[in-house]
This record gives C-alpha cells, sequence and structure tokens, in this order.
C-alpha cells in the first residue's frame, strides 16, 4: 500500500493554510472583542412577540412570553448586534470578517483531512496528528453551526484559542508522515470507533469552552467590580452559555458512549477482551462518569449553574488529558500516536 | 436516579412523638440510610468518588497488565511504593475502596429505579393534569379571542394536538380545556438505560466469574509441533481462569498452524500479518477433520464458544548437531524477539547426546545453542545486531555450551529462552566455542561434534479466550446508548388549551382561546416548539368562523 506523496505533501500545505486562516480569523474576531463597544438592550426595549399581537383581531390580549429558563428570547444582558437597517460599526464588521474567515479555514482544513485520507487511502485518522486535526475540524464545525442559533459570535476567540493551540501541537510536536497503520489497526471499526470518539470529543470541547465562560461570566456578575471587568460584559449571557453547554453535551455524550462501545466491540476482536482497564479505556471510563455527573447535577436542586459547568470543564480536562497524557506518557494497547 | 430529595416529614403538632424504642431507633436509621443512599446528591458523590478512584487504574502500572512493570516501580519508588502496593493501587479495579464505590453505587441506583420504575407504570395509564387555573403563569402562554362557537375552536384544537396523550374537561365556570402531555418515551429510555447499566454491571461481574484466556505459542510448520488443543490447562504456556474456572471442561477443539506470513514496510513498521491455520471442534474432533480458516490480526477463528487470536510471532532456528559417532539431533524451538521492529531474538536451544543409558551420563554430555538471531543481520565490528524483521539475510552468533545444563537438578522449571548461568559459574556447564554463522554454515567442536544452522522456521503466540457472557454485555450496551439517546433527545411537554366563550349571548359568537406550555425536564428548546404548536393553534382557530360564513 503505497503512499501518493503529492496529495501527502498538498494535505500538509492546506492543514498549514488552515492554521494560518483561522490565526488570522482569531485576530479579526480579537479586534471586535478589543474594540468594540458593547449595547445590552433594556429590558423596556424587548419587543413583545410578534406571533400572538399580530392579527389578534378583536377582544384577544396579547401576552409576551415570560423569559423562561430554556426560553428563545435573548436574555437582556446578552451583549447586542446593531439593529437590522442600521449601518454595522467597523468593529461589528471585523467580528462578521472573522466569521468568513473561519468558514474558509474551515474548507482548506476538510481539503486537508480528505487529501491525507486519499494520501494513505484509509480514513484518515491513524494517528495522534490526524486524530487531532479531526477532533479540532469538528469542534469548529459545531462552532460555527450553533453561532447561527446562538449569540456566541464575540466568544468565539475563545472556542478557537485551544483549537488553534491543539492544531499547532498537532502539526509539530505530534505530526507523523502519512504512512498506512499498523495490522492491528487495519479495520473497519478504525472508520467507525475513532471517527466516532474524534466527533465526540470535538463536540465535547464546545461545551468544555462554553462552561469555562460561563464561570468567567458567573464571576463578573457576581462582582462586576473584581472579576472580569473589561471581559464579563462582552461575554455571552449566562442563561445562553448554559444552555449551548447543555444542548452540546446532551449530543455529545451519547456519540462518546456509542463511540466507546464500537472501542469495545473492536477490542473484543483485536486484543481478545472488550474491556481490559487499558490506560485509555479507563480515563475514557473517567470521563464517562462525570459526564453523566454533569447530566445529572443538572437535575439536582443546588448543583445546577456554577457547580454544573466545573463538572462539565472537568469532564473537557479528562478528554484532553485522556488525549495527552495517556497516549504520549503511558504506555498501553492504544499508544498509536506515531511520536517517537 | 430521583430527581427531588425528600425531606422526612415531621409530624403535625397534633400527636406526641412516639416513644423512643431500640427497634424504633433502628428502624429510623436503616430508613434514613436508605433514603440518604438512594438520593441523587449520594449518586452524584458517588460518581465523583468512582471517577476519582480508577485515576490510578490509569496512572499506576496495574497487575493485570503487566506484572513486572508493578515489581520495578515499588522498587523504584521504596516506601511510597510499597505503601501504594498495601493500599491495593496497583490492581485499582479489584480493590477494597474501589469495589466499595460500586456496591454503593449499585444499590443508590437500583433504590433509585425501583421507586421509579413503579411510578412509570402508574403513569402510563394516568391522564393529564388538570388544567391550571391561570394559564398566564406558565412559563408559555399565548392567548386570542377568536370568532365562533366554543365547541368547533375546541374541535380544531382537538385535531392540531393528534399525538398528544389529551383528556378533555369541562370546568365549573362554563369554560373547556383540554390537557395534553407527550413524551412519556423519555422516562422509558431513562429506565431502559438504567436498566441496562445494571444488566451491563452484572453481565461484566458474572463473565469474570466464568471466563478464562489462556496463551501458547506454536510452530507455524503444520506439523505435530504447530498443534495446540484446548483439551487441559498443561496445553498452555500461561493459563489465567476466572474466578469460577478451575481448568477443567474446557470447551474441546484444536488447531494446527501452518504458515505464518508478515509483510512489512520499507521502515521496517508491520504491514499485515496472517496464518493460514486448520481447526476441529465438535463433530469434526471424532471424525478428525481440520476446517481451514485464514487467521489474521482483527480477525479471530471463533469455533467451540472460544476465541483464538493472533498474538505475536518470532522466529525458530534450526540447528542439527552430529555427535562423534555420527549420530545426528535436530533442534527446533522458539527464541524469543528481543526487539519487536528488527526481531533480533535471543533464545536457548538445548540437546541431550543420544545413546546414553545412564541419567548422570547424559548430563556430563549435554550441548546448549546460545546466544543471538537477527533475520537481516548487520555486523558492528563482530557485534551482530538486525537491521530489518524479515528473513533477509539471517545469522546467529551463538555460543555453545557443553557440560551439564542442570535440567534434572529438581529446581523449578528452566527458561526456555536461557540457559542456567549458575550451572556455567560452577563450572559444570563450559563454553567451548563462540561463532557468528551464517544460515547453512556449520562449525565444528574441539571433540568432534558438527553444529549446522540449517533453516529458520516461524513461531506464532496464540490466546484463547472464553467468556460466556460477553454477548449479554453487548446486549446491554446497546440497550444502554439507545435508552440514553431516547432520554436525551425527546422531552417530556405539557401543553394546556381553554376556551371560553364570551360576548353577548344574542351577537356573534365568540371563543377566548388560551394556550400554556410547560417543558417538565431539563430540556432546552421546549419554547421554540410552543410557539410553533401555539402559533398554528390559533391560526386554525381564526379560520374556523372564515370557514362557517362561507
Amino acid at each position: 500500500m503505497a503512499v501518493n506523496e503529492t496529495f501527502a505533501q498538498y494535505s500538509n500545505w492546506a492543514y498549514g493554510s488552515a492554521i494560518g486562516i483561522y490565526v488570522l480569523a482569531m485576530l479579526f474576531c480579537l479586534a471586535e472583542q478589543a474594540f468594540g463597544r458593547v449595547k445590552t438592550k433594556q429590558a423596556a426595549t424587548v419587543a413583545a412577540p410578534a406571533l400572538v399581537t399580530a392579527g389578534a383581531d378583536s377582544a384577544g390580549s396579547a401576552v409576551a412570553d415570560l423569559p423562561d429558563v430554556d426560553g428563545t428570547p435573548a436574555p437582556e444582558d446578552e451583549p447586542q448586534d446593531a439593529a437590522p437597517g442600521q449601518r454595522r460599526p467597523l468593529t461589528e464588521r471585523l467580528g462578521r470578517m472573522g466569521v468568513s474567515l473561519l468558514v474558509l479555514g474551515l474548507v482548506v482544513h476538510l481539503l486537508a483531512i480528505v487529501l491525507r485520507g486519499m494520501a494513505t487511502d484509509r480514513p484518515p485518522w491513524g494517528n495522534m496528528y490526524e486524530y487531532m486535526s479531526v477532533l479540532c475540524f469538528v469542534a469548529l464545525a459545531v462552532w460555527l453551526g450553533l453561532m447561527r442559533k446562538f449569540p456566541i459570535r464575540r466568544a468565539t476567540p475563545y472556542a478557537l484559542l485551544p483549537i488553534v493551540i491543539l492544531l499547532f501541537l498537532g502539526g509539530t510536536v505530534l505530526y507523523t508522515q502519512a504512512d498506512p497503520v499498523v495490522p492491528a489497526l487495519q479495520s473497519y471499526w478504525l472508520a467507525v470507533h475513532v471517527s466516532a470518539a474524534a466527533s465526540a470529543s470535538g463536540i465535547l470541547l464546545v461545551p468544555g469552552v462554553a462552561s469555562v465562560l460561563y464561570l468567567m461570566r458567573s464571576a463578573y456578575d457576581s462582582n462586576p467590580d473584581r472579576w472580569f471587568r473589561r471581559l464579563g460584559p462582552k461575554l455571552p449571557a449566562k442563561a445562553t452559555l448554559d444552555r449551548l453547554a447543555y444542548r452540546t453535551t446532551i449530543f455529545g455524550f451519547p456519540l462518546f458512549t456509542f463511540g466507546v462501545i464500537c472501542g469495545a466491540i473492536w477490542a473484543e476482536s483485536a486484543w481478545g477482551r472488550f474491556w481490559g482497564w487499558d490506560p485509555k479505556e479507563t480515563t475514557a471510563f473517567v470521563a464517562w462518569v462525570v459526564y453523566a455527573a454533569y447530566l445529572h447535577s443538572r437535575a439536582t436542586a443546588g448543583w445546577r449553574g456554577n457547580r454544573a459547568a466545573i463538572i462539565n470543564a472537568l469532564g473537557f480536562c479528562v478528554m484532553i488529558f485522556n488525549l495527552f497524557f495517556v497516549n504520549l506518557v503511558t504506555t498501553g494497547l492504544h499508544s498509536y500516536a506515531g511520536v517517537g | 436516579v430521583t430527581t427531588t430529595v425528600d425531606a422526612p416529614k415531621t409530624d403535625g403538632g397534633g400527636t406526641p412523638p412516639p416513644p423512643r424504642t431500640p427497634a424504633r431507633t433502628a428502624l429510623a436509621f436503616l430508613r434514613n440510610t436508605w433514603r440518604g443512599l438512594t438520593a441523587m446528591r449520594t449518586a452524584l458523590i458517588l460518581l465523583f468518588l468512582l471517577s476519582v478512584a480508577a485515576m490510578p487504574g490509569a496512572l499506576l502500572p496495574q497487575r493485570v497488565l503487566n506484572e513486572p512493570q508493578v515489581e520495578t516501580y515499588i522498587t523504584d519508588h521504596g516506601w511510597w511504593g510499597r505503601l501504594l502496593d498495601k493500599l491495593q493501587f496497583y490492581n485499582v479495579f479489584g480493590s477494597v475502596w474501589f469495589s466499595a464505590i460500586y456496591v454503593l453505587l449499585f444499590i443508590s441506583l437500583v433504590g433509585c429505579l425501583l421507586p421509579r420504575t413503579v411510578e412509570y407504570f402508574r403513569q402510563a395509564t394516568a391522564k393529564p393534569v388538570r388544567t391550571p387555573r391561570n394559564l398566564s403563569r406558565l412559563p408559555h402562554h399565548a392567548r386570542a379571542g377568536v370568532a365562533g362557537d366554543a365547541e368547533d375552536v375546541l374541535a380544531v384544537a382537538r385535531g392540531q394536538l393528534r399525538g398528544w396523550r389529551t383528556v378533555e374537561r369541562e370546568e365549573p365556570d362554563g369554560s373547556r380545556s383540554i390537557s395534553a402531555e407527550r413524551g412519556y418515551l423519555r422516562e422509558t429510555g431513562n429506565l431502559v438505560f438504567h436498566f441496562a447499566m445494571l444488566g451491563l454491571i452484572v453481565a461484566f461481574a458474572l463473565g469474570k466469574m466464568f471466563s478464562y484466556s489462556g496463551q501458547v505459542i506454536v510452530l507455524a510448520n503444520g506439523t505435530q509441533q504447530a498443534e495446540f488443543c484446548n483439551s487441559g490447562v498443561l496445553n498452555y504456556d500461561s493459563f489465567t481462569p476466572g474466578l469460577r474456572v478451575d481448568g477443567t471442561k474446557l470447551d474441546p477443539f484444536c488447531v494446527r498452524i501452518n504458515d505464518f506470513k508478515a509483510t512489512y514496510l520499507p521502515s521496517g513498521e508491520p504491514e499485515s500479518f496472517n496464518s493460514n491455520i486448520s481447526y476441529q471442534s465438535g463433530d469434526d474432533l471424532t471424525t478428525n477433520t481440520w476446517q481451514p480458516y485464514d487467521l489474521h490480526e482483527n480477525a479471530p477463528l471463533r469455533t467451540a464458544g472460544d476465541r483464538v487470536y493472533l498474538l505475536g510471532h518470532g522466529y525458530a532456528p534450526q540447528f542439527t548437531v552430529t555427535f562423534p559417532d555420527g549420530q545426528k539431533r535436530t533442534g527446533l524451538i522458539q527464541w524469543k524477539p528481543d526487539d519487536q521492529t528488527t526481531f533480533l531474538s535471543e533464545g536457548a536451544t538445548k540437546f541431550d547426546p543420544p545413546d546414553t543409558p545412564n541419567a548422570s551420563q547424559l548430563d556430563k554430555k549435554q550441548l546448549a545453542i546460545t546466544g543471538l538471531f537477527a533475520p537481516t543481520a548487520a555486523f558492528n565490528g563482530s557485534i551482530l545486531t538486525s537491521t530489518y524483521p524479515a528473513l533477509n539475510n539471517p545469522w546467529a552468533a551463538v555460543q555453545i555450551y557443553q557440560g551439564n545444563l542442570g535440567q534434572s537438578s529438581g529446581a523449578a522449571g528452566q527458561s526456555i529462552f536461557t540457559i542456567d548461568q549458575g550451572q556455567v559459574a560452577n563450572g559444570q556447564l563450559k563454553m567451548v566455542k563462540m561463532v557468528n554463522m551464517k544460515l547453512g554454515s556449520s562449525v565444528s567442536l574441539p571433540d568432534g561434534t558438527k553444529i549446522s544452522f540449517d533453516q529458520v522456521q516461524q513461531w506464532v503466540s496464540l490466546m484463547v479466550a472464553h467468556d460466556p457472557t460477553q454477548d449479554y454485555v453487548l446486549l446491554f450496551a446497546v440497550l444502554l446508548f439507545l435508552g440514553l439517546a431516547t432520554s436525551l433527545t425527546v422531552k417530556r411537554r405539557r401543553v394546556w388549551v381553554r376556551v371560553t366563550p364570551s360576548g353577548d349571548p344574542q351577537g356573534p359568537r365568540r371563543t377566548v382561546l388560551e394556550v400554556g406550555g410547560l417543558a417538565r425536564t431539563d430540556q432546552a428548546g421546549y419554547g421554540e416548539e410552543f410557539t410553533k404548536l401555539s402559533a398554528r393553534l390559533l391560526e386554525s382557530a381564526r379560520a374556523v368562523p372564515g370557514r362557517k360564513d362561507a
């Protein structure tokens, strides 16, 4: 199985370009963060939802939705964009350019992944470098997708920061040249198990970031003069971040579960047992339990809010620990980093 | 796990508290323990403890995975290492403290699930709850006045609530309402998830009792030496029984390894392994029929309830010794690869002299060929190394010993890969020659014995695994996943519709339509659904009189 060196080379160039574009996007978004003024909507200006007022021909009275825990109306302390029709200020336009750059970066990134797969003629997630690339791609794609539903554009630099760091580490320290995988990995489970694990990790990066932001915003809200005096008001509202974290976790967690189950099925046919407390398996188990604790904490009085956010952030720390420490430091059956 | 914590109910002021008796106190203690244990907060804390307690299993070497590594760790870390050993940190998943946590969690889970299951079945037939008096106090609410008869508006609402469990009620003030609820599947998924988890734990534990695994090395040449039969524990090189396995009644089957082929990349990285084998089980054992199988990585042989895995491989150099009297003996035994990338191997091939009736004489004339074997040889001066794992240029750097190998001394079994250095030290075993031999070459010893390096064969190490409950574990894992996905995607929510006739009884009929909604679970996004649903309801209600008037 020969490696197509041309594709491999193009893939590397695309990977490097994607990082460059992401950094540029981050600079644009940071400019918005740094120089943009924050207008927060006053409670009085909240428009009553149109649906009940419009066409309520006579006796009907329009009653606005109460802002509820999972409600659609934007919380009042959300940073707002300029109203439609108004010319957008430069900073906001910069932020939007940053997002456009992000889309471009994502396309180039996808190209890097696809070319890598074509070069090696196997799923392009066979070592740690490739895994990291897929993880970051999924995380960013999810973030961009969520931007349509949640007012999180201004928080983009916070999501980009860990992603760019991971991609940089992947491209330098962990870089492995395009090669076929060892016989143990030559299975269709590579396509299923590893993609599920990488996507789940990528998705779970989003609630991890959102939870850290939640804690920052929560500290700011409780004492605006002491904590994050400048950053705090530019962060999305607590309710938004909490909702974002929850809704991405309930998607990432089952996928992670699926990935672990697939891993167990594969381990049964590759290593002779479906579960053997290999360091990777153990840490995955720990992460799974932490995320289970997060979901339970959201249904326990006194554990919502800050505590839930801490648990979620902790969950992502365990995922990252599992990625780096277990692959690079311990020796287990999962040591496929290809870093020597 | 239950979502609320019941505070112990205090009696009303009227009755005096019952007198304290030991039995009552004990009962109260038990009740409070049970309540405490099954509370959500406790479950949360236990989940945390479980994750913290599992961590050393990933950070410290574990006996079940790598015993020598544990020993090295203990020696390297002195008293600290020994303390960790006493506290069972090298066997985390069999330790008392880890077991204590999961047993408590298990009890907590059962304690939560029982009342919840009862509640679930009670709910299965229950009617949606009565419409709240004041719908505008609900998190979601919409209200409009429409033209038309209350009955017609209600009929329209009924049509829009298809798929919901509904009940209609007449209220004292003359208005009518529909209570609707849906998303019962969420609780179904939730219970399936938790019960599947219980099942998985039980199946896993049973598996630990009745499973076994063993390893064995056999030559890959299709001869008698390439056969392995699962007829007894002694046929294995190493055997790990489950807690309830005594090594008898193994599932009978036999395998024969016909060949082994490995291909490598130019870098020496393996590209593929595969081995043609024959096996027999069941009726084939009595008729001595062999079935073919292509054994390779990720494709174990599954037969007779067991699985056979290709775990590793290596080389077995074959030497022929021609004794001074002309008799020949051939030695063929596996050497162990010291380096997994170049397969530089070490080993010892041992010979007994022929026609020696007396055991004491036998001992004095034994012969051993020991040293290194390189599949692709390279020399650093005269030091042999290997540069590639395939058999491109096989050489052996051997020391030949004559004398007493010490095998009959009654001591514990000798390693098959080395000679007993004690025998060398006490002078009973002497090195007579040290030489680098290319494949096909031969050397002569001072006493006229001739040794030739004939050929190199391959061996494979096989693992046999038996786990009677793993299919159940898989089944529960799949149920667990399905339950989890269902319980996280389905939302339990309620909607109420109330129609109240309004306006002048003589004039055109008018109706006030009110809709209220409540998401019962921690599920974001009901707001959007409610908005759509109430818009649709109001929309179609407005269409009622239009149709009638036309």
